[in-house]
């Protein structure tokens, strides 16, 4: 009898033990899964898994950076000189010139005369490199190898074109400034006014009044974000199109309305937090000196919160940075450079919801959707570790 | 000199109240605007019909029934384990490094932004394991997402359970589960299920956690089971006002949709709200 | 109960002998009642405490000595639900006079409280802060100085007067509060239990600048150290349960108090 219920603790601890350990599990998993799909991306060359780059038997090039071929395709670099080979003007050949110089009916089922029909297409043309799949290569060509993505290419490209053809650019620049213009918007106006507020509610407002708030703020904090997305959309768009006399609505300054107002109840709260937990002996103290209570909140009560304000700020920033939906929907998710707060722009969560249900998974473009949720992942995980550092660090003292 | 001290005082503190009203006003702005613009909308035939017309007109009652199960299965992950791991660290875990990298753990988790589980449950649930764009994955992937949510609440509901109820228990000779289970958490259940309904209102709202991993664009008819995809409400919204057939049309059908999913989410707020209140009544008296 | 309402008569009429003889009243209270909401913690206290002398409050934890000691500052009013009923007067003006400026008041009677409570800034910031609050701006470092110099700390802080006062010791901290507390130079200082959290080194200390201060400051003083309340102060008020059980010179007091209630508490803490 005894045993057996011994043996029962036991089984029940263990299990208490285990679903400890769940979280610790999740997380190592989301980073085990999140890494490992969107590392691949640097084992592939930015273009379709099947296809590759040759060049006629008679050009002696036979080595072309990801660089340089995007450089021929796009028709920047027209001459064989400039990568050591002959004095001779580049034509390209790839997947999307084969209707062009190849009538559709001679291709034959499932394109089984394709390889044929290129082979005499190409086979006098000394000048010619052909990206296509393997299978019709033009005869005798010969396969240059491909650089797989690099990380300067990923984390310093200027473009985002994850489907230009043949070659692909997965360029994150646009896409961390469209994240650092939408996200500083937000912030630059819900920093200051959640701190205000959180004072207000601690120290001004008596209790009635908090009371009264409170609710507000928790409403604020519980509205889902594609609500806010939706609010946005039908709302604040359409204004700012009509102030601003813009051809759409859809730009960073929307997406920074909508995150700083989705970002003000966790800068409230938190905030709050901080500024209660200043001693009342201190407040005293300062008002035992003869300050009112103004002064007594600018200088003694807003410096001792400061690292609990601070780390409030910063999961604010972290929850901006990590919001999908509502920014998917009130920015325009043009992956461009922006210039101006009225620019449409796409940041990294929308650039993932936007087209991931579009890749092939396993795919080049998959991967690089992975890698830039590793880029947030990182990010919203460096800001709480922060954010709990600082404030840890202060309890120490 | 005192006097433009007070003077100032008064400035800055009137300031501060107008900033504070303006936050709280906010949220009644967007609060009152769904519902005003979608309430005309809202009828039987709303919540009882199926959409219709590319999605211009009809009814949400898919999207409603798919919420409603994701809900439910996410609760079956989240809840025991969350419980039991809040159980762990508030009477099981000593304190040393352990709890702290637990505790440290979990509240990464919950600042981890949902596009990311999403993606996880898309490589993990969906395409490692198998189970498909289908129910089970998004459950799964909701379900995590909640996990830190329930550890909390059930970590702080225990920790408000005096001790005196856990040595009285041991004195008449309980075991520690025996002490846990009959005498602890009946006590803390009450505001344990505070938490289950804040997880539950995250559930309702979430949508970029379940784009990939259960979210149908247009499926009518119920699933048979969890292998099936589902339509969900947010979603569901996000569909009709972004990439609809057409936009302006279906405007008046959004606009109820987005009051539908407002009025769930706000409801189980109010009622987590309410059973606070009257929970902290109870033990006042 | 009657035997104590004839008590604080007593008291009162020793009062008014103590004005007649001196005319020197620094803060007098009349009928003084004070209240936490519906809790009564102060029962018609009447007392006067005269300019340059040091008096004691002394009487079991909860009896209301903290209570008392704000009300003089009128720090209570940041408590809600707080109710002052009865006069305080302070150089004759009733303090709880809707037309007083409050932060003059506090400006004039300054506090020092039982944890050293330095504010998370420099030495120096710290004996500012009162200066530049008022509006006192103009030789800060010379009053600084003075300050800290009158506080008994100047030698061991000239060096490093940038440097945060959070990492000073703890009775460096309290004698950094006493310093802040006199630099906008008040009249009255309240002291609550400021040894209390020290060691006795840093206590003796604290004593001793309290002696000092006499000559320039009325300070009232919270003590739970029998000793202390003995060699510091003039005179003595021994509160019980709200109420004033006994107000009177140091040495008659400790000597031949008229309460069985004081004699009791004495010889307790003595014994
Ligand atoms: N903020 C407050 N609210 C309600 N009651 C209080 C408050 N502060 C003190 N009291 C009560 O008033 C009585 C006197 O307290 P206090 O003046 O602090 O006593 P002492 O300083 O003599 O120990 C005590 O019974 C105490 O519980
Ligand atoms: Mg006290």
């Amino acid at each position: 009898m005894m045993t057996r219920k011994k043996i029962f603790e036991k089984i029940i601890e263990a299990v208490i033990y285990a679903s400890g350990t769940a979280t610790t599990i999740v997380v190592l998993l989301i980073v085990f899964f999140l890494f490992r799909e969107g590392l691949g991306l640097f084992r592939q060359a930015p273009m379709q898994k099947t296809y590759t780059v040759a060049v006629h038997p008679q050009n002696p090039v036979r080595q072309l950076s990801i660089d340089q071929l995007k450089a021929i395709f796009s028709k920047k670099e027209k001459n064989w000189k400039t990568f050591g080979g002959k004095d001779q003007s580049i034509e390209t050949f790839s997947s999307e010139d084969i209707e062009k110089h190849l009538k559709g009916q001679d291709l034959g089922e499932a394109f089984s005369k394709l390889k044929g029909l290129v082979t005499t297409y190409a086979q006098n043309k000394e000048n010619l490199v052909v990206v296509m799949p393997k299978k019709f290569m033009p005869n005798k060509f010969v396969p240059i190898p491909t650089e797989h993505m690099s990380i300067g290419a990923f984390f310093g490209g200027k473009e985002w074109r994850p489907t230009s053809e043949p070659i692909h650019s997965f360029g994150v620049l646009p896409i961390i400034a469209g994240t650092l213009l939408v996200c500083f918007g937000a912030l630059l106006f819900a920093i200051p006014t959640a701190i205000i507020a959180a004072i207000y509610l601690v120290e001004i407002a008596n209790k009635k009044v908090r009371n009264i708030i409170n609710p507000f703020i928790e409403l604020l904090a519980g509205i889902p974000s594609v609500i806010y997305g939706f609010f946005g959309l039908v709302v604040i768009v359409p204004f700012i199109q009509k102030t601003f006399a813009l051809d759409m609505g859809e730009t960073a300054l929307a997406g920074s309305i909508i995150l700083g107002i989705i970002s003000l109840p966790t800068i409230i709260t938190i905030s709050e937090d901080a500024i209660r937990s200043v001693p009342r002996e201190l407040k005293e103290a300062s008002f035992a000196l003869g300050a009112n209570h103004l002064q007594t909140i600018f200088k003694v009560i807003v410096p001792y919160a400061l690292s609990g304000i601070v780390s409030a700020a910063i999961l604010g920033v972290g929850r901006t940075v990590g919001e999908t939906m509502a920014v998917l929907m009130v920015t325009g998710n043009a992956a461009q450079m922006p210039s101006s707060f009225l620019d449409s722009v796409r940041v990294i969560t929308s650039t993932v919801a936007a087209e991931l249900g579009e890749t092939a998974q396993g795919g080049i473009h998959y991967r690089a959707l992975f890698m830039l949720a590793c880029v947030l992942f990182i990010l919203t995980f460096w800001f709480n570790l922060l954010a709990e550092w600082i404030v840890a660090k202060k309890t120490q003292k | 000199m005192s006097q433009s001290k007070q003077q100032k005082q008064t400035i800055v503190f009137t300031t501060f109240m107008v900033i504070t009203v303006l936050v709280s006003a906010i949220s009644i702005g967007v609060f009152f605007y769904i519902f005003f613009n979608g309430i005309s909308v809202l009828s039987w035939g709303f919540f009882t019909g199926v959409p219709e017309n590319g999605m211009t007109e009809g009814g949400i009652f898919p999207a409603i029934m798919g919420t409603l199960i994701l809900i439910v299965g996410s609760g079956l992950v989240a809840f025991p384990m969350g419980i039991l791991a809040g159980i762990f660290m508030n009477e099981y875990a000593h304190q040393n490094w352990f709890k702290k990298f637990v505790r440290l753990m979990t509240n990464n988790l919950a600042g981890i932004p949902s596009i990311v589980f999403g993606l996880f449950g898309m490589a993990f649930f969906v395409n490692g394991l198998g189970f498909g764009v289908s129910i089970l994955s998004g459950c799964l992937t909701l379900g995590v997402l909640i996990l830190p949510i329930i550890i909390r609440t059930t970590e702080e509901s225990l920790k408000f359970i005096p001790d005196d109820y856990r040595l009285a228990s041991y004195a008449l000779g309980a075991s520690k589960w025996q002490t846990i289970w009959r005498v602890i958490l009946p006590a803390a259940l009450p505001n344990i299920v505070t938490g289950v309904i804040l997880a539950i209102g995250r559930v309702a709202g979430e949508t970029a956690a379940i784009l990939f991993t259960v979210a149908a664009y247009f499926l009518p008819k119920m699933p048979t089971s969890i292998y099936d995809e589902t339509m969900a409400l947010p979603y569901h919204l996000y569909v009709i006002s972004t990439s609809g057939t057409d936009i302006e049309k279906a405007r008046p059908y959004a606009d109820g949709t987005a009051l539908t999913l407002l009025m769930l989410v706000f409801g189980l707020n109010l009622l987590a709200n309410w059973y606070r209140k009257r929970l902290n009544k109870k033990i006042k008296v | 109960m009657s035997s104590q309402n004839s008590l604080s008569d007593q008291n009162l009429s020793l009062d008014e002998t103590a004005k007649n003889m001196t005319s020197e009243a620094k803060i007098i209270t009349r009928n003084l009642d004070f209240f936490y909401g519906d809790f009564q913690a102060l029962k018609n206290i009447n007392t006067q405490i005269d300019a340059h002398t040091v008096t004691a409050l002394i009487g079991p934890s909860g009896c209301g000595k903290s209570t008392y000691l704000r009300v003089l500052n009128r720090m209570n009013d940041l408590i809600e639900g707080a109710k002052v009923k009865g006069e305080v007067l302070i150089d004759g003006q009733n303090i709880y006079d809707k037309k007083l400026d409050i932060n003059e008041l506090r400006k004039n009677v300054g506090m020092v409280f039982q944890k050293p409570t330095p504010f998370p800034k420099s030495i120096f910031e710290n004996v500012a802060y009162g200066l530049r609050v008022n509006g006192m701006t103009e030789n800060i470092k010379e009053r600084v100085e003075k300050s800290l110099q009158q506080a008994a700390l100047w030698n061991e802080v000239k060096d490093h007067l940038k440097k945060s006062a959070l990492g000073l010791s703890g009775g460096q901290q309290q004698r950094l509060c006493i310093a802040r507390t006199i630099a906008i130079q008040p009249d009255i200082i309240l002291m609550d239990e400021p040894t209390s959290a020290l060691d006795p080194i840093s206590a003796s200390q604290i004593e001793d600048l309290i002696m000092e201060l006499k000559e320039r400051f009325t300070i009232i003083i919270v003590t739970h150290n029998m000793q202390q309340a003995r060699r510091v102060s003039d005179k003595t008020a021994f509160f019980y349960l709200g109420d004033l059980e006994e107000y009177d010179e140091t040495p008659k007091i400790f000597e031949s108090p008229a309460s069985e209630k004081t004699q009791n508490y004495i010889r307790g803490k003595f014994g």
